[in-house]
């Protein structure tokens, strides 16, 4: 990150505040997802082949009902975050979880994401 | 949020934003991060693997040393498509391999300053400064300690005039949650992006 930065290109930064999932459905290898430690996963689908899967990934479907990022399945699995990426890894790639990376930093970053996310400091 | 987004209509998940809160050890970063959190602050463990090479070390071979680093965080629901993390960055220099990664992307930080020991937050300090991380520092008053004004933390800290300084009481909500908007605000003005 520079210091001091452009101001970007208005449209370019309004096309960039949605990414495309890391991995849609399991079509890639595990070994090509990038999980950051605030991607955001989620339980894909309900018709799980429960047998295949190890227990901590069972327990990480339960978990992912709702969105969560990588750091809180871990701290919840309270196991490292290493181990927890690679199982989640081999969900994705069976296309059990789908995983969002994170916003990705604009420089500079949305106005409207920024306002966003003053507007939800001060509701708290 | 934007508007024109087709993908928004089949996609129920959220990304995720960070902002780091950083300081020396014992400032009250897990303090400040429970204090503005809608989870209870939680806890994970990265086991990293260093590679350190030993100046004494006659055969030369870079030598590699497991460490597990305890990153405390929290979470902030900003809306259906964002989510807004704290995360505590942990105080020891070692860790600074941690902290390159943890920058990566991060909207901004907060420096917690302990008004026992003002210093021990200046490799924070330096550190985003030279990544270009825009950050506030927050000086946290612990009871009985020197009270500084902010003009004087400015100047022990030898902070650009631009970095905002406030007191704060990092277990206090209200308190953090001003921290956090000086925090966002200054990103906006930073990047020349007024909120
Ligand atoms: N009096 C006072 N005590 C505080 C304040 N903030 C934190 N504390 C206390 O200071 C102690 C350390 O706070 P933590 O939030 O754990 O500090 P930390 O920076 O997360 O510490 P490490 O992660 O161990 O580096 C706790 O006992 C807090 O209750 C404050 O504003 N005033
Ligand atoms: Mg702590």
């Amino acid at each position: 990150m520079a210091e001091h930065q452009e101001p970007a290109n208005d449209a370019d930064d309004a096309d960039s505040l949605v990414r495309p999932y890391v991995i849609t459905q399991g079509r890639q290898h595990s070994d090509s997802v990038q999980l950051d430690l605030i991607s955001v996963v989620i339980a894909a689908r309900a018709d799980v082949d429960e047998m295949t899967l190890e227990p901590e990934q069972l327990r990480i479907l339960e978990l992912c009902l709702r969105p969560l990022s990588v750091a809180e399945v871990a701290a919840h699995l309270d196991m490292p975050v290493a181990v927890v990426k690679v199982l989640l890894g081999d969900l994705i790639g069976r296309g059990y979880v789908l995983a969002r990376a994170p916003y990705t930093q604009q420089s500079p970053v949305h106005r409207d994401v920024l306002q966003a996310v003053l507007d939800g400091i001060q509701r708290l | 949020m934007a508007s024109n987004d087709s993908d928004r209509s089949d996609d129920p998940i959220p990304s995720a934003i960070k902002i780091l809160v950083a300081g020396g050890f014992g400032a009250g970063k897990t303090t400040l991060v429970g204090a503005v959190s809608e989870i209870v602050p939680l806890s994970t463990e990265e086991v990293m693997t260093e590679a350190s090479v030993g100046v004494d070390d006659l055969a030369g071979v870079e030598r590699k040393q497991t460490t597990t680093v305890a990153l405390d965080f929290g979470r902030i629901t900003i809306t259906d498509e964002l989510v807004l993390y704290l995360f505590g960055t942990p105080g020891q220099q070692r860790f600074w391999f941690m902290w390159e990664e943890l920058a990566q992307g991060a909207l901004g930080a907060v420096v917690l300053a302990d008004t026992r020991r003002l210093d021990n937050c200046f490799p924070s300090v330096d550190f985003f400064e030279r990544h270009g991380v825009p950050f506030v520092v927050a000086v946290n008053c612990f009871e009985d300690a020197h009270y500084y004004t902010e003009q004087e933390v400015t100047e022990a800290l030898t902070l650009d005039e631009r970095v905002p300084v406030l007191l704060c009481d990092a277990r206090s909500r209200a308190s953090a949650k001003e921290v956090l908007e000086t925090l966002v605000r200054h990103v906006a003005a930073t990047a020349a992006t007024p909120v």
